[in-house]
């Protein structure tokens, strides 16, 4: 039973990138699109917390990222960046999407 | 594999509604099948044809209406925050004495119920939102 967890918020705006992290277990995924994109910056907490957690896989949404100018030599190592059908294969390989609004 | 969309947030106030388009899109493209798409909260105003946003820029409203119409979708308005926002369809805006009505092509108003079932007959509910 894992959960593919979506997070739309920026970590320098809310809390929910954190409470997220909290809750998610082994074998759980963190999607991080909209806003939720800047919480794969390298150099920050939120980064800092996302790498302490290596049974949790961490993905961000490609056009968000490029909509708000975040290539791929700011972000967080062992990121892996999709599209929006690689957002629909993640939510078909876990059995069940939380959003985190 | 069957999804449940829910969309929270209106057109032109959050990037949600983009979002909820984008994804359900590419679901169906993919070849699966969408069983409903649910408007609820400020999400309704995805639901208006009134809707007259500049030439060179995305119509939300008219995309949705579009997507529908290819893939027979089911896109139901939350009826009680439909009315909060002045979104009728013709029969509730005769019961309501009302002149008009503005629902979009491809869209109905029901109540909660219809999310409910959603929730129990897809595979996958994803919820968009603020």
């Amino acid at each position: 039973m894992s959960i593919l967890h979506t997070v739309n918020k920026s970590p320098f705006e809310k809390q929910t990138l954190n409470s997220c992290i909290a809750h998610a277990l082994d074998g759980d995924a963190i999607l991080m699109v909209e806003d939720g994109v800047y919480g794969a910056i390298d150099g920050t907490a939120a980064a800092t917390q996302l790498a302490a957690n290596k049974n949790i896989s961490i993905y961000a949404l490609g056009p968000d990222l490029n909509a708000r100018g975040l290539g791929e030599a700011k972000l967080v190592s062992g990121l892996t960046i999709v599209d929006y059908n690689g957002f629909v294969d993640l939510a078909v390989e876990h059995d069940k999407t939380q959003s985190w609004l | 594999m069957k999804f449940g969309i829910v969309v929270n947030e209106g057109p032109y106030t959050h990037q949600a509604a983009d979002t909820a388009y984008q994804f359900t899109k590419a679901v169906l493209e993919k070849g699966h099948e969408v069983y409903r798409v649910f408007f609820y909260h400020d999400g309704v105003n995805v639901g208006t044809r009134m809707t007259v946003p500049p030439q060179d820029e995305r119509h939300i409203q008219r995309n949705w209406s579009e997507l529908g119409e290819k893939y027979k979708l089911d896109m139901v308005v939350c009826i009680a925050a439909a009315q909060r926002r002045g979104i009728m369809d013709e029969n509730e805006a005769k019961r309501q004495g009302l002149d008009g009505d503005n629902i979009a092509p491809g869209f109905r108003i029901s109540g909660l119920g219809q999310l409910i079932e959603a929730g129990i007959q897809a595979d996958r509910l994803v919820t968009f939102g603020d």
